[in-house]
C-alpha cells in the first residue's frame, strides 16, 4: 500500500541534515589517516615566463621533505578537461600566477610552510596580457595556441544564427547599442578546496570535496597512466561548491596523489583562504555587445551580439561556458533575426572555471541591461517593451527550439510585479526621489536557464544509476551525483521512496565512490534533479518489475512486505540490483556545428524583482527587498527548493553589488574575505520565493532544474533598479560605492562615457532619448 | 609545552600544548573535536565559533593560554543524537543547514543570540549573525530556524 501523503513535494528532512546539525558531519580536513603527512605547493610569483633555475634555499632539512616536479608524473603532464592544454606541474613555460610548479610533504605543517616560501623560482619574464583587451589586440603578444582553438589567444568561438539580420537595419525605426560587462566573482564556498590521497600498490586512492567524482577519476588515469580500476576517487561531505570544486580537484586531488606516490604515505592537500582564493578558479569576467533593431512600437526585429569571456591561461571548461553564455544571451523573447558572435579568449590569469550559472549569468546580465535601454530609447515602460516580445507556446528560441511547453511569461511578470507593488512603488519613488538624497527604484529581469548539459552533451554523458538493495532489505540509490548543500541527496530518495511507494526514511543513498557507484554524469548543470532524478525514478521502476515478475511481490504491499520481498529475493538470487541509463527523448534534435536545435531539453523560466536605495551622500547602494518568481516545474522539495533559490539570490546580489575581485597583473590582489566581500546577514533584504509549477515531461514527477537559475536575474533586476533610483545607466557589475560616487559626482565622466544618461546608439534611424 | 585545564563542554580537561595553539588546533587536533570548523582562519567567517564563558568568540583568532580555566562550549557539547538541541532541531526542520559547514558556528551564534534577546526581533537576529558568513543559504531558512527556536521557548515557558 502507498504511504497516504506523497513524498514528492513535502518538505522531507534534509537526509544529511542531522549529522550537519549535531556537527559530527566529517569533511575532508576532519579526517586522518595513521602514518598521515601534509602537502603543500610552491606556485609562481609572476605571470609568464620561462623557468632557469629551482633554488632550494637555506635552512631547510630538505632531505626530510618529499619534493615532486612534473619529472615524478608518471603519466601525461596534464589536467585532462576537454584539451591536455593544461599542465599538471610547470615543465618550462610559466602561463599564469600562482601556477603549480613544486609540490612538498612533510608531516610538520608549520616546517611545510616555512619549506613553500625558501623554493624560489628563477624566470625570464614572457610579455603577458591580463584582460579580453588585452588578449584580443591587434599587436598582443600570442600566449596560447593550439590546433585545437580557433586562433591565436582564441580557445573557442561560436556562431549562432537565426533568420538573417544583416536585412534588418534598413528597414528599422531605432538601432540601439550598448556594451555591458562583469567582472570575476569568486565562489567563496566556506570550506576550501581539499583532498586526501593515499598509493598502494600501484592503485591510487583520492578522498576529497568535490562535485565530480568521475572528472577526477579520468584524470588521474591519465597523469598515472593507470586503467581505471587502478583509480579510486571517493566524495566525502563536502562544505559548498558553487562550481569552484567542478574542475578544481581534479588539480589538487593530482597533486596529492603524486605526493602520495612518491612519499608512500597518505597525504593531506588542504588549501588555506588565501591559497583557495588566489588560485582556483573564478566566474569568467565578460563582456557583451548589443547592437538591436526595434521598430517603432519596440518589438525586436533583430540583433546583433558579442559575447566574449575571458578564460585565463588554460582551456578548462571555458567553451561549455561560452556555449551556456551564448544561448542564454537571447533571452526569454523572440528573435525573428539574430546573429551572436562568441567567443572566449586566453589571458595570463588563472584559469577561470565553472561557477554557478555557467556563462548565463554574464549574458543575461547585458541583455537585460540592454532591453531596460531598449524600452527607454522607444519610449515605453521595461515592462511593456518584454511583453510585446516574450516568447510564447508555439514561437522557437534563439537556436531554433520550438516552445512546446505552456509557458506564460505574461501571467509570471503580472504576477511579480503585483506582489512586489511594483507599480506603486514606482510612481511613489518618482514622486519622493527629487526630494531626497536617498533615491529609490524599483527594477526588474525577465530571463530563463535550460536544464541539463547543453545540446548532445547529455547523450554523450550517458549516464547510469542503480539501486540495489542492501542487507536490511533497504534499497540504496548508487549515483555519482554528490551533495554539496544543494539537497542531492534527499531529493533523489524522496524520488526513489515516492516511486517504489516506501517512506522516505527507508531509502538510503551511498556515498560516492567510484569503484561502487556507476557514473550518472558531473553535478553540474541543474541537471541533478531533472536528468538523474529521471534515472531514479525509472530505475525504482525497474526494481518494481524486477520484484513483481519474481513472483514475491503482490500489486499493492505494505512497506514490510517491500523489504520481506527484497530480502527474499536477495537470497534467491544473490542480489537484487536494478540499473537505469539515459536515454535521449525522442523529438530532441542538436546540431552541433550550426548550433541549431534543442538546446535543453527544459528551460526553467523567471520574473525577479529588486528594490534598491542609493543614498547620494555615501554612493551606497543596497538592495531593500527582492521577489524571485520562477516556473521549475513540480517542485520536489519546498523548504530545499526556497533554500536553493535564497542562496542564489544572495549570491547574485553579492555579484551585484558586493564582490569584486581585484586584479594586479593576473593575481588576485583581495584574496582575503576581509577584503572580498560576500553578503553578511545584515547585508540583505528579506528574499520573497514564489514558485509556479508547469510540469515537464523530461524530470521525475514533473521537475525541472532549479540550482543555477536563481544567479542569474538578481545582478541586472539590482542595476535595473539602480538606474531607475539614479536617472544614471550603470552597465558593469559589481557595483561598488566608487563606481557610483565616479558617475553621480563627476558628471564629466557621465558625458564622456557614451553609455552614460544617453543611450548609445549608431545606425541610420535613431531618434531621441528619454532619459 | 604547557599544560592547558579548561572546561569542555561540561568536563574537565587538561591539555599539553604550545601556549600559542590557536583555539582551533587545540579543539580539532589535541581533542579531536572536528565539529569547529575551519573557513578563514582570520576572524571573518565565524565558522570556528564557540563559546568561551558564554560569549561567542571565533575559535581560529584564541591562542590557548586565553582558556586556561574558562569554560568552553562547542557544537559537540550541544545535543546528542537521540536528542537534538531545540536550535538543531529547529535548523534540521527549518532548512537553516544545507553544506553545513558554517552550520555548528551558525548554531553556536544562535544560542548566544538567544541567551541575550530571548525573543529576538528580524534585526537582532540579522545582527546577531552577521559574524558568521553562510554561502549556501542566503540566510532566510536560518533566520526562520532562530525565529522557531525562541518561538518554542516561549511556548515551552
Ligand atoms: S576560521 Fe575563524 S573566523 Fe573564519
Ligand atoms: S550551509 Fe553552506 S555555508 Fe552555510
Amino acid at each position: 500500500m502507498a504511504p497516504k501523503e506523497p513524498i514528492v513535494g513535502a518538505p522531507a528532512l534534509r537526509y544529511e541534515g542531522e549529522a550537519k546539525v549535531l556537527g559530527r558531519a566529517k569533511y575532508i580536513d576532519d579526517l586522518h589517516f595513521p602514518q598521515m603527512i601534509h602537502g603543500a605547493t610552491v606556485r609562481s610569483k609572476f605571470p609568464r615566463g620561462r623557468i632557469t633555475a629551482i633554488r632550494y634555499g637555506e635552512g631547510v632539512p630538505w632531505d626530510e621533505f618529499t619534493i615532486v616536479t612534473w619529472r615524478d608524473i608518471p603519466g601525461e603532464n596534464t589536467i585532462v578537461h576537454l584539451l591536455k592544454d593544461h599542465p599538471c606541474l610547470v615543465e618550462e613555460i610559466v602561463n599564469h600566477p600562482e601556477e603549480p610548479i613544486v609540490l612538498l610533504a612533510h608531516p610538520d605543517k608549520a616546517l611545510l610552510r616555512k619549506a613553500v616560501d625558501a623554493v624560489t623560482i628563477e624566470y625570464e619574464p614572457l610579455p603577458a596580457v591580463f584582460t579580453i583587451e588585452e588578449s584580443e589586440a591587434p599587436d598582443a603578444p600570442v600566449i596560447w595556441n593550439s590546433e585545437a582553438g580557433d586562433s591565436p589567444n582564441v580557445f573557442k568561438t561560436y556562431l549562432m544564427e537565426k533568420g538573417n539580420v544583416d536585412d534588418v537595419w534598413a528597414s528599422a525605426d531605432y538601432i540601439i547599442e550598448g556594451e555591458y560587462s562583469t567582472g570575476a566573482q569568486e565562489q567563496l564556498y566556506i570550506e576550501n578546496n581539499g583532498v586526501i590521497a593515499e598509493y598502494t600498490e600501484e592503485s591510487v586512492t583520492v578522498w576529497g570535496s568535490m562535485q565530480c567524482p568521475y572528472y577526477l577519476h579520468h584524470a588521474l588515469q591519465l597523469a598515472f597512466a593507470l586503467p581505471e580500476e587502478k583509480c579510486r576517487v571517493i566524495q566525502v561531505e563536502t562544505g559548498g561548491a558553487f562550481g569552484g570544486k567542478e574542475d578544481y580537484p581534479s588539480v589538487i586531488g593530482c597533486h596529492a596523489a603524486l605526493l602520495a606516490m612518491k612519499s608512500g604515505r597518505p597525504v593531506k592537500m588542504v588549501y588555506d583562504r588565501l591559497e583557495d582564493m588566489a588560485a582556483t578558479t573564478k566566474r569568467h569576467p565578460s563582456r557583451t555587445r548589443h547592437r538591436t533593431a526595434v521598430s517603432k512600437d519596440g518589438r525586436l526585429l533583430g540583433g546583433e551580439i558579442e559575447f566574449a569571456i575571458d578564460g585565463g591561461a588554460y582551456v578548462t571548461l571555458s567553451p561549455v561556458v561560452l556555449s551556456r553564455g551564448t544561448i542564454h544571451a537571447a533571452g526569454p523573447y523572440n528573435w525573428p533575426n539574430l546573429r551572436i558572435r562568441a567567443k572566449a579568449v586566453a589571458t595570463n590569469c588563472p584559469p577561470h572555471g565553472a561557477f554557478r550559472g555557467f556563462g548565463a549569468p554574464q549574458s543575461i546580465f547585458g541583455l537585460e541591461r540592454h532591453m531596460d535601454l531598449i524600452a527607454k530609447t522607444v519610449g515605453i515602460t521595461p515592462e511593456e517593451l518584454r511583453r510585446r516580445n516574450f516568447l510564447q507556446p508555439g514561437g522557437s528560441t534563439a537556436t531554433g527550439q520550438l516552445i512546446k511547453d505552456p509557458i506564460d511569461l505574461n501571467g509570471m511578470l503580472t504576477r511579480a510585479l503585483e506582489e512586489s507593488g511594483y507599480h506603486a512603488k514606482r510612481a511613489e519613488f518618482t514622486k519622493t526621489n527629487p526630494t531626497s538624497p536617498i533615491k529609490r527604484g524599483i527594477g526588474f529581469a525577465t530571463f530563463m536557464h535550460g536544464a541539463g548539459f547543453t545540446g548532445s552533451g547529455e547523450r554523450r554523458l550517458n549516464s547510469l544509476v542503480a539501486i540495489e538493495i542492501d542487507d536490511e532489505g533497504s534499497p540504496e540509490i548508487l549515483v555519482s551525483s554528490t551533495e554539496f548543500g544543494q539537497g542531492t541527496n534527499t531529493i533523489l530518495c524522496q524520488v526513489a521512496a515516492q516511486t517504489l511507494h516506501i517512506p522516505y526514511k527507508n531509502v538510503r543513498i551511498a556515498q560516492p565512490d567510484t569503484h561502487r557507484v556507476p557514473n550518472s554524469g558531473p553535478t553540474v548543470a541543474s541537471r541533478t534533479a531533472m536528468i538523474v532524478g529521471k534515472l531514479v525514478e525509472d530505475a525504482s521502476h525497474n526494481l518494481l518489475t524486477c520484484m513483481r515478475a519474481s513472483g514475491l511481490l503482490e500489486e499493492t504491499y505494505t512497506p514490510e512486505q517491500f523489504c520481506h520481498a527484497a530480502l527474499a529475493y536477495k537470497q534467491k538470487h544473490g542480489e537484487l540490483r536494478a540499473t537505469a541509463r539515459y536515454q535521449a527523448p525522442g523529438d530532441i534534435f542538436w546540431d552541433d556545428d550550426k548550433y541549431r536545435g534543442d538546446a535543453y531539453p527544459a528551460y526553467a523560466w523567471a520574473v525577479y524583482v529588486a528594490e534598491v536605495e542609493v543614498d547620494t551622500r555615501t554612493y551606497m547602494a543596497e538592495v531593500k527587498n527582492f521577489w524571485a518568481l520562477q516556473e521549475v516545474g513540480k517542485v520536489l522539495n519546498p523548504v530545499l527548493a526556497k533554500g536553493q533559490v535564497e542562496g542564489g539570490v544572495a549570491q547574485g546580489i553579492g555579484y551585484a553589488i558586493y564582490e569584486k575581485c581585484v586584479w594586479k597583473d593576473g593575481v588576485m590582489a583581495n584574496n582575503q574575505m576581509t577584503n572580498y566581500i560576500m553578503p553578511t546577514s545584515a547585508d540583505l533584504p528579506p528574499i520573497h520565493v514564489l514558485f509556479e509549477e508547469v510540469p515537464s515531461i523530461h524530470g521525475p514527477f514533473g521537475a525541472k532544474g532549479i540550482g543555477e537559475l536563481p544567479m542569474d536575474g538578481p545582478a541586472p533586476a539590482i542595476l535595473n533598479a539602480i538606474e531607475e533610483a539614479t536617472g544614471v545607466c550603470f552597465n558593469h557589475c559589481p557595483l561598488l560605492p566608487e563606481d557610483i560616487f565616479d558617475k553621480l559626482a563627476n558628471p564629466t565622466s557621465i558625458s564622456a562615457d557614451s553609455s552614460q544618461l544617453q543611450p548609445a546608439v549608431a545606425g541610420p534611424v535613431f531618434s531621441g532619448t528619454t532619459s | 609545552m604547557s599544560i592547558i585545564t579548561f572546561t569542555l563542554n561540561g568536563s574537565q580537561v587538561s591539555v599539553d600544548a604550545p601556549p600559542m595553539t590557536r583555539l582551533l588546533d587545540l579543539l580539532r587536533e589535541h581533542l579531536h573535536l572536528t565539529g569547529t570548523k575551519e573557513g578563514c582562519g582570520e576572524g571573518e567567517c565565524g565558522s570556528c565559533s564557540v563559546l568561551v564563558d558564554g560569549e561567542l568568540v571565533n575559535s581560529c583568532l584564541v591562542p590557548s593560554l586565553q582558556i586556561q580555566g574558562a569554560t568552553v562550549t562547542t557544537i559537540e557539547g550541544l545535543g546528542e543524537q537521540t536528542h537534538l538541541h531545540p536550535i538543531q532541531q529547529c535548523f534540521l526542520e527549518k532548512g537553516g543547514a544545507q553544506c553545513g559547514i558554517c552550520t555548528p558556528g551558525m548554531i553556536l551564534a544562535t544560542h548566544h543570540l538567544l541567551e541575550k534577546h530571548p525573543a529576538p526581533t528580524l534585526d537582532e537576529i540579522r545582527e546577531g549573525l552577521s559574524g558568521n558568513l553562510c554561502r549556501c543559504t542566503g540566510y532566510m531558512r536560518i533566520f526562520e530556524a532562530v525565529q522557531q527556536t525562541a518561538k518554542l521557548a516561549e511556548a515551552g515557558k
